[in-house]
């Protein structure tokens, strides 16, 4: 399977998207404004809260090319952070104690050539560091089986998506073959203490559903998971972290697609969750682009939203700006204010 | 009146029954809230028998709402089948186990 960009969808314009998540395909599909319910919630103009978490997506490159992937990321992209962009993330991390937690992501993060390096001064900066490690990837290849080891050296918090605990919706969302190489890794990393009680060492999981259905609880899911994984495979884990697919690139077209992408919408706005949206992520996280732009979250970097300031790019990173800010929405933050919500933590509510 | 006695978008509608009678609908959704929740059953395992009820019952409103929800609580196709296949052997065999009376009333005439 090929990214979007390699196939020339007109999805891979992020300008497309946002034409479809805001009036549907035909342009006459109304929906509520996500402003208005933002505003009956008393929300709006959405404002950040105390910003704590510096989210650095380092490239668009990865070794699977998952059905529901936001970033349209595959084997394909090649857009990757530079070193010295990465060392402008370093110096505002370095100004800015606030960021007590770096989260990276991708694409796979660890197949930008500089990751070590990155993650090393990130860690040597004291912060918390979170790695999103698609798992898979530490068997595609010689030069990534001591990952464990470097994930543990530096003690990074590792969130590993496994859409499910048997392989077949694993696969039909991640591609053939994932499921078994996740189950190797999870034990690879169980075998180095990752998810093991007492190690300090954290591995959560992410649950996303495989098809255009919310998430059930995400404690309910839980019990499962850490039952049916430890049963079958003797693999542990830390916490499980239920993610709803926001209606964006890869996941989008297959709505579209599959026919379902009205339903779905109407879902999401339908189990709009007050509760959810006062905890958004994009209220204490700022999301750095691999090309150093500025975003309320990983989301609005996918659709080219810049964030709605002065402060739009690394190099010119205020601090004041960014607390000041509105944070720029569409019809798309359904997807993290429904039911239990949705964040890259989990449920929020 | 629609054209059709049933409407997929009725299912939406289902809390407005209580436009004619609140009190009744306030405890009926309660209860039915109540059901539902996790429990000696779990609700993965209740969705998976209104599943199967939903078929005895052939209520296309539960069959819509309780597809959705025991996939979306993990049960594959494969066990929502097996869940539809003991709905309709319940079914079946209800219909013949009437088959003794049947056979009780034939005997009693029978010379």
């Amino acid at each position: 399977m090929k990214s979007l960009k390699a196939q020339h969808s007109i999805l891979a314009d992020s300008h497309e998207q946002l034409e479809i998540i805001e009036h549907g395909r035909t342009g006459d599909f109304a929906l509520v404004p996500f402003q208005q319910k933002l505003e009956e919630s008393d929300l709006f103009p959405l404002k950040p809260a105390q910003m704590e978490i510096f989210q650095v997506n380092i490239g668009k490159m990865c070794n699977q090319t998952c059905r529901h992937c936001h970033v349209d990321a595959g084997p394909d992209r090649k857009e990757i952070m530079t070193r010295e962009t990465m060392q402008q993330c370093l110096d505002v991390l370095q100004r800015n104690p606030q960021f007590t937690t770096v989260d990276i992501t991708g694409g796979a993060p660890e197949m930008n050539p500089d990751f070590r390096w990155f993650a090393g001064q990130i860690a040597d900066l004291g912060r918390h560091l979170i790695v999103r490690c698609n798992l898979t990837i530490i068997l595609a290849n010689k030069k990534y089986h001591d990952l464990p080891l470097f994930y543990k050296q530096h003690k990074m918090e590792l969130v590993s998506s496994l859409p499910f605990y048997t392989q077949d919706r694993t696969d039909r969302q991640r591609g053939k073959g994932v499921f078994d190489d996740s189950v190797k890794a999870l034990q690879k990393l169980n075998e180095v203490g990752y998810g093991r009680e007492g190690t300090g060492l954290i591995l959560n999981l992410v649950y996303n559903p495989a098809g255009a259905f919310l998430p059930p609880s995400q404690q309910a899911l839980e019990r499962e998971y850490k039952q049916a994984l430890f049963q079958q495979y003797n693999i542990q884990f830390n916490n499980l972290l239920a993610i709803t697919n926001l209606p964006i690139s890869r996941f989008l077209d297959y709505l579209l697609t599959s026919g379902n992408y009205e339903m779905y919408m109407e879902k999401l706005v339908n189990a709009y969750n007050p509760v959810a949206a006062a905890r958004v992520m994009c209220r204490n996280t700022i999301s750095v682009g691999w090309d150093g732009f500025l975003y309320d979250c990983d989301f609005n970097q996918m659709l080219e939203l810049k964030v709605n300031c002065n402060s739009t790019h690394i190099t010119n990173f205020n601090m004041h700006y960014l607390n000041k800010r509105n944070i720029v929405i569409g019809q798309h933050c359904y997807g993290c204010t429904a039911g239990a919500g949705s964040s890259c933590g989990g449920a929020v509510a | 009146m629609t054209e059709h006695y049933y409407n997929a978008k009725d299912l939406a509608k289902f809390g407005n029954v209580g436009d004619f009678q609140k009190d009744l609908a306030d405890k009926f959704f309660s209860y039915y809230g109540e059901v539902f929740k996790d429990s000696t059953l779990t609700a993965r395992e209740k969705s998976l028998i209104a599943l199967a009820v939903a078929h005895a019952v052939q209520c296309p409103y539960c069959i819509d709402a309780y597809s959705t929800d025991a996939f979306e609580k993990g049960w594959n196709e494969a066990q929502m089948m097996e869940a539809v296949h003991v709905a309709c052997a319940i079914r079946g065999g209800a219909s013949l186990v009437h088959g003794v009376q049947m056979m009780n009333k034939v005997k009693e005439i029978a010379m």
